[in-house]
């Protein structure tokens, strides 16, 4: 009824659970901007599921993705090689990172979180701010988009909970120290784990910095037509997809947002063991 | 002209009852997404058509095509019926309508042509939503899919907004004046409601894909995966197409907002259908998607949605599926067949009860909804009789699920993203009797500029729009003047 239309022109495994594919989809790749996201159904069967652009190039026509490969659909896209197709792609969505001269941008990204910092950075360092990036990471060899960030940061932190590189720690004891030290910071902008966004604007809050926090609610369109992505914001709802995914951190019930993603995990077990099985 | 309506006198041996349209048990329908009614049998067809009299409009004598906001000549494919020409009934109806198989089944027609029907006076009207069902359904079993004959091309260039049916109708009508027509659709199928809301039980995918692909057949070029005013805007799309039809729809769910509304396990109507239906959750794990019931659904609304969800939730396998509706029977605003045949299937119906609160569980799941008893108080603007809290007579009802079926809004993203498109105070579109906008060239119509309607009244109001598309792309090309929009916006 419906080609697979949408072509891998790369694949490549940046850890043994993050796949990185490069996309043909030039019109996407055309108006995409930093902090935007798209919804991919890899076959006719699968789930639409949103994904962070890491990437977009006008010139090439195409889009980059990274996915942490945690569940059924994400280990899928996990087996795709160079040449096969994508079923559904739709983008540009939601709103763009809001960009704007403020001075000292901390930038804080843990795990997969990193792949999604990268464009952002790069658009907070082409509107003039001082970029200060802190990257994070299990362990070394799970630190990914470190060449990327590295390139655009003025000031540069690496951490691994078990301290095979960097600082041995959080990401959050680096803000900490920062703030402790009275480092001048006009923005925090993080993008991670719900519970790092959670204790990072905590962090913040009584600092009163400002902080955006990238949300991960779960979408079923991602256009704001089901209230699937819905999070509650200074106890006001919205829906992630069309009013975010970032939102002001200091704002957003994080509890209410680690329940909901919880919603359908019996049904994610089932979904990935039948895969399993099949393969 | 003849006026005087120069029909046979009433027979008197009029059948009075429609040919029973066989259906699936409710029993065994529950377990199952099969269509419920089955379809009658061509003999069947040809007795209900016999019922017909081949009355004549006048001026002072309304029949059963004034009753098609599409305009089908019903007699003469009626006619057509009754001597078995069955090709060249379907070809009346195509002349007019181009999703004959959705409409045959989800058409409100007891309010529309059987509502008019002069055999309705006293007997029940003729059939003509199931004869249109059958012809559409004979059509797509026995005749060959080449490609469908089109005039030669205008050398003009349209773009649809939105593949429900108001943007399909619009695209089938300027396809076959001659014009090239492109669509551009958000979602990864088309048919808008048709595909993601009415459930496969009422309307099976695979028809709508067949009348989409009809369309396609017309030489209609469809872009899925294109959503409007983000990948491209309206005004980005003007520069090459030399007119506009905006179809988005009203797909906005409404919400109580009430305290608990987001517990794990509350949803919108839309949600959930878009789950099951688009996404074909009801096959998981066959299909990615998930979904849950849990053994008490309660659905919150009166509506065809809130019948629709209700009816879905025991196919899903849920042990009681509640509607909680503030009003009472009489005022279900769903159509009479549906409210039967949620009734035939078990449905409960709490008429009468407004919910008040969600009560959650430790986990955040929603265990309980608190409603409160109403009675019926004085009537309201739209002359329905208001219903009035009863102090007190607060009660919970336990339940996994709840879903929010309380209405829809108009999509807002494409006139946000048209500054000069000008829009009334319910978010509407506004526009003329012939569907133009406040902006030139730009025409819109369905749910997205009459709010949340029928299939059959979108689809009138693709009718009127390609007509004024068709004069305006090939003769005359005045458009009103801005004072007619700025009144429109302000006017409801
Ligand atoms: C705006 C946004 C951007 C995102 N960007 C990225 C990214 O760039 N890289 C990345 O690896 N992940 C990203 N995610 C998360 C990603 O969408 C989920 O990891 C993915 O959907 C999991 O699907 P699964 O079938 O593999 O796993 P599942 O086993 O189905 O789910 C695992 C967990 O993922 C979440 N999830 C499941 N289904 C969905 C869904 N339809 N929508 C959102 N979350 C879901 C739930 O919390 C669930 O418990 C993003 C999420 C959002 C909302
Ligand atoms: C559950 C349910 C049951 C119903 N049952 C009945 C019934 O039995 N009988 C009946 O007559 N009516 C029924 N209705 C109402 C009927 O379906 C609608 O009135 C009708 O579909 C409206 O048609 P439309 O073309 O205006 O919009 P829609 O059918 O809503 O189609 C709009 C299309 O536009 C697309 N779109 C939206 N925004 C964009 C964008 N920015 N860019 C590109 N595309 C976009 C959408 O994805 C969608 O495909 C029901 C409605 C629902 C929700
Ligand atoms: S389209 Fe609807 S109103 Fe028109 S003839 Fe068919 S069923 Fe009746
Ligand atoms: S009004 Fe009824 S009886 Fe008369 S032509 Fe129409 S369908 Fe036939
Ligand atoms: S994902 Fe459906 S409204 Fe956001």
């Amino acid at each position: 009824m419906r080609a697979k239309m949408y072509e891998i022109v790369k694949a490549e495994k940046l850890t043994p659970d993050v796949i990185k594919l490069e996309i043909k989809a030039p019109q996407i790749a055309k108006k995409a901007k930093a902090g935007q996201f798209i919804m991919v159904t890899p076959t006719e069967h699968g789930e639409r599921i949103p994904l962070t652009m890491a990437d977009f190039s006008p010139e090439k026509g195409t889009i980059t993705i990274a996915a942490l490969e945690i569940g059924k659909t994400t280990k899928e896209l996990g087996t795709l090689k160079a040449g096969d197709k994508v079923f559904s792609l739709v983008g540009p969505l939601g709103l763009p990172t809001h960009l704007h001269n403020f001075g000292n941008v901390v930038s804080i990204g843990g795990g997969i979180g990193l792949a999604l910092m990268y464009p952002v950075v790069r658009a907070f360092r082409q509107s003039g701010n001082h970029t200060i990036n802190i990257i994070g990471a299990k362990n070394e060899k799970l630190l990914i988009y470190e060449d990327e960030i590295k390139t655009v940061s003025d000031e540069f932190y690496v951490c691994t909970d078990d301290g095979s590189k960097g600082h041995h720690g959080f990401v959050s004891d680096v803000l900490k120290k920062m703030i402790a030290e009275n480092k001048k910071i006009d923005l925090v902008y993080a993008v991670g784990p719900i519970i790092m966004m959670k204790v990072i604007a905590n962090i913040t809050k009584p600092h009163n910095i400002k902080t955006i926090v990238s949300l991960n609610p779960i979408m079923v369109d991602g256009t704001g037509m089901c209230g699937s992505c819905r999070v509650i914001i200074s106890g006001e709802t919205k829906f992630g997809c069309v009013d975010g995914p970032e939102f002001d951190g200091h704002a957003v019930d994080f509890d209410n947002l680690t329940a909901r993603n919880r919603r359908y995990m019996p049904e994610e077990a089932v979904s990935l063991k039948k895969w399993q099985g099949a393969k | 002209m003849a006026d005087e309506p120069q029909q046979p006198k009433q027979p008197k041996k009029i059948v009075p009852k429609k040919y029973p349209m066989p259906e699936q048990d409710p029993k065994e329908r529950i377990r199952n997404f099969n269509e419920v009614p089955i379809g009658q049998e061509a003999q069947t067809a040809i007795l209900e058509a016999q019922r017909c009299l081949q009355c004549k409009r006048g001026p002072n004598r309304k029949v059963c095509m004034d009753g098609c906001p599409v305009e089908i000549d019903i007699p003469v494919f009626i006619k057509q019926v009754q001597e078995g020409n069955f090709e060249e009934a379907i070809r009346i109806i195509r002349q007019k309508q181009n999703l004959p198989a959705v409409c045959g089944r989800v058409c409100p027609y007891e309010n529309q042509c059987e509502g008019l029907c002069v055999v309705g006076k006293k007997n029940e009207p003729v059939g003509i939503g199931r004869l249109e069902r059958f012809l559409a359904d004979w059509e797509r079993k026995e005749m060959k899919k080449g490609k469908v004959e089109v005039p030669p091309p205008t050398g003009k260039q349209v773009a649809v907004v939105g593949a429900g049916p108001a943007g399909l109708t619009v695209a089938g009508d300027l396809a076959k004046l001659g014009h090239k027509i492109t669509i551009f659709e958000a979602l990864q199928y088309c048919g808008g409601v048709l595909v993601y809301g009415i459930p496969e039980f009422r309307l099976p995918k695979e028809i709508v894909h067949a009348e989409v692909d009809y369309i396609r057949r017309m030489g209609v070029d469809i872009k899925n995966d294109f959503v409007v005013g983000k990948l491209e805007t309206v005004d980005e799309l003007m520069r090459d197409y030399d007119a506009v039809f905006v179809a988005t729809g009203a797909g906005l769910p409404d919400w109580t907002n009430l305290k608990g509304e987001n517990l794990n396990g509350i949803m919108s109507a839309n949600e959930f259908l878009t789950r099951v239906n688009l996404m074909k959750a009801f096959k998981f794990p066959e299909y990615d998607t998930p979904i849950r019931a849990g053994e008490r659904v309660v659905t919150i609304g009166g509506g065809n949605v809130a019948m629709d969800c209700a009816r879905t939730s025991l196919r899903l396998g849920c042990k009681e599926s509640v509607i909680l509706y503030r009003r009472s029977d009489a005022e279900l605003p769903a159509r009479r067949e549906e409210v039967h045949h949620a009734q035939q299937e078990g449905v409960r119906f709490e008429l009468l009860a407004a919910p008040v609160e969600f009560i959650g569980d430790d986990c955040g799941n929603v265990k309980q909804v608190k409603a409160i008893r109403m009675q019926l108080g004085e009537p309201d603007a739209s002359g329905r009789r208001r219903p009035v809290k009863i102090p007190g007579s607060e009660f919970l009802i336990d339940a996994q699920t709840v879903l929010i079926a309380i209405g829809q809004s108009p999509n807002p993203l494409v006139p946000m993203t048209t500054p000069d498109l000008k829009t009334t105070k319910e978010g509407t579109i506004a526009v003329d009797e012939e569907g133009r906008t406040s902006k030139k060239a730009v025409w819109a119509g369905g749910d997205i500029a009459s709010g949340a309607a029928t299939v059959i009244l979108a689809m009138g109001d693709g009718k009127k729009a390609a007509k004024s598309m068709h004069r305006y792309l090939t003769q005359d090309q005045s458009w009103p003047a801005p004072e007619v929009f700025e009144k429109l916006s302000c006017e409801m």
